[in-house]
């Protein structure tokens, strides 16, 4: 009764709560966001009165082999930063929870755990500068750390050269990505109800087993979320890729969103930066959706 | 089982103890090599640098090339610029969120699933996507090149985040807490600042912890809007300073370590709040 009373006595009251808000979120974001598509379909250089233009830019867009490229350099920046870090996490997470934290203490594994995420904490300018010099060619740790073994015909510009940039910064994303499924997974491994081991080692399971028959499917909602949000912080791409290669050597490393920034700011051609990030958007939030659904859909399932 | 077998088992257990926690540890400790690499070089001159390599020890303790660094891009300041933006976004945001997540989660709004789909949204949008209106728009406005369109534009980022989180805390809000505040004859405002912020403490920290540490490593809004030399942000300041092509190895160095530290040091203090926070934003 009181509940319901509650309910209805004024809920216009909670609405004076979202003013703020609103105000906030109206003028950051919405706003710009519609000016951003309507840029979209002009020819404007930040100055001067823009000229509508249509969807001249997306047909540009299509044609355009740097726009390609970016979005294929995003399918390997995938890999770096959910692929690679999902699965090694998993097998991380399932050592140190499973075994380290049970056979020798919680302590030491949390100590791993907190050493696997401290790149995670990093300013990315900062992960760029050290990367950055590490990989150099002349000066670079890498080089001078094959020379000193003897190895130094395996040295590289791996930075500078088109057929190692990619992969160098794919191996940066994994050192930064890989803590944060590593502490998620964790986390959601401890919801992980003992009996259920018990019962399967009475059933004879191997630790194997258990880890793809019971850990691994409790812990799909943690999986889930990492898949969701490092899917879209690959998508996203901005810093490292602006400290370390600037999108080249070439377009060997452009990224969506450096595209982008180079066209506002670069090129002062906001009109087409305005359709890259318009259509960026538009994957972003696709793929969101489907994510969602799929989660949905699955938790229905498991229910 | 014999007590043969016993023995046996357990030397084998221990052997594979062994192994895992060596092969634990040289794997954590390669991903930690590239912080002990800066933090040696840092305290380098180039000409031990130049003699010794990038992983000699430092022949002596070389402060200089840290102290030249520090005054050559008055660190002081970008750390007071980076502290002001990222406290100043961190407590606007958590306001915002609340305020928010009061109507949503706990006033149960008509169309509170289209609200929070579009807080979500908010967050998951590429800053690209917005971040030319708001160059333009703050021009016109005179805001470009301050601090405080910085602080507008991530405040209303994070709360986008932190709205999404705190409606789904606020949703399981225990009912009798707010019952027994309206039978007290607390308004709605009353109940929030006395009932549900007080609760919901463990909760806002870590937010903050959240927002104070992400705006601290913000790099794209910064680059765009903070022009000025005296405005810019420690990471900001760093990029800029590599990329001028006479900085030697050792600055590089003592920039990074200089960069590092500060990131460490919220680890360290925030390590509880983070692992809790990084776990409650999952599963909800």
């Amino acid at each position: 009764m009181a509940k319901t009373r509650s309910r209805q006595g004024g809920k216009s009251g909670y609405l004076l709560f979202l003013l703020p808000g609103v105000l906030l979120f109206t003028a950051v974001i919405v706003i710009p966001l519609i000016m951003n598509i309507g840029i979209s379909f002009t020819r404007w250089q930040g100055i001067g009165t823009p000229q509508w233009v249509g969807l001249e830019h997306y047909e540009r867009l299509l044609g355009d082999a740097n726009f390609w490229a970016s979005f294929r350099n995003i399918l390997f920046i995938i890999v770096a930063m959910v692929v690679v870090p999902t699965l090694l996490g998993l097998f991380l997470a399932a050592v140190l929870f499973d075994y380290v934290g049970k056979k020798i203490g919680p302590g030491t594994a949390s100590v791993f755990r907190s050493g696997l995420y401290l790149p995670q904490v990093l300013p990315v300018a900062v992960t760029g500068i050290v990367w950055g010099w590490f990989l150099n060619s002349s000066t670079g740790v890498f080089n001078s750390i094959l020379d000193s073994i003897g190895l130094g015909f395996l040295a590289q510009n791996w930075l500078g050269d088109p057929k190692w940039a990619l992969w160098s910064v794919m191996f940066v994303m994994v050192w930064v990505q890989l803590g944060y499924p590593v502490v998620m997974f964790m986390s959601g491994l401890q919801r992980v109800d003992p009996e259920l081991y018990e019962a399967a080692d009475l059933d004879g399971a191997g630790w194997w087993q258990k880890f793809t028959r019971i850990a691994v499917h409790l812990i799909k909602p943690e999986i889930y979320v990492v898949l969701v949000t490092t899917t879209i912080s690959a998508l996203k791409i901005f810093g490292q890729i602006f400290v370390l290669t600037r999108g080249g050597p070439g377009n060997s490393t452009l990224v969506p969103s450096y595209f982008a920034w180079q066209n506002f700011f670069e090129k002062f051609n906001a009109g087409y930066g305005a359709a890259i990030s318009t259509v960026l958007t538009l994957i972003i939030i696709v793929l969101t959706y489907v994510f969602l659904r799929i989660q949905t859909a699955d938790e229905r399932r498991g229910a | 089982m014999s007590t043969q077998t016993v023995k046996k088992a357990k030397q084998g257990g221990l052997a594979t103890k062994t192994l895992v926690l060596a092969g634990l540890t040289v794997f954590t400790g390669l991903v930690l090599a590239p912080f002990l690499v800066v933090l040696i070089n840092a305290f380098k001159s180039s000409e031990d640098y130049s003699q010794g390599g990038p992983l000699a020890l430092p022949s002596t303790l070389y402060f200089q090339g840290m102290i030249d660094f520090w005054n050559r891009v008055e660190f002081g300041e970008k750390l007071w610029n980076s502290f002001v933006i990222a406290a100043s976004v961190a407590v606007l945001a958590v306001i915002i969120s609340v305020l928010n997540a009061y109507a949503i989660g706990i006033g149960r709004l008509r169309g509170r699933t289209a609200f929070l789909m579009f807080f979500l949204l908010a967050n998951l949008l590429p800053q690209e996507a917005l971040v030319y209106p708001l160059y333009y728009l703050s021009k016109q406005f005179d805001l470009y090149n301050t601090r405080l369109m910085v602080i507008i534009i991530l405040t209303a980022i994070q709360a986008a985040f932190g709205t999404y989180l705190l409606s789904s805390v606020f949703r399981d809000f225990p009912p009798s807490l707010l019952e027994a505040a309206a039978l007290d004859g607390a308004g709605k405002l009353r109940t929030l600042i006395r009932v549900v912020v007080p609760t919901s403490w463990p909760t806002l920290s870590v937010l903050f912890t959240f927002f104070f540490i992400w705006t601290w490593n913000e790099f794209f809004l910064p680059l765009i809007f903070l022009i000025d030399n005296d405005l810019q942000t420690v990471p900001l300041a760093l990029a800029v300073l590599q990329g001028q092509r006479e900085v030697d190895i050792t600055t590089t160095a003592a920039s990074a370590l200089l960069g590092i530290v500060p990131a460490v040091l919220f680890f360290l203090i925030f390590q509880r709040t983070l692992t809790r926070g990084v776990m409650s934003g999952a599963v909800k």
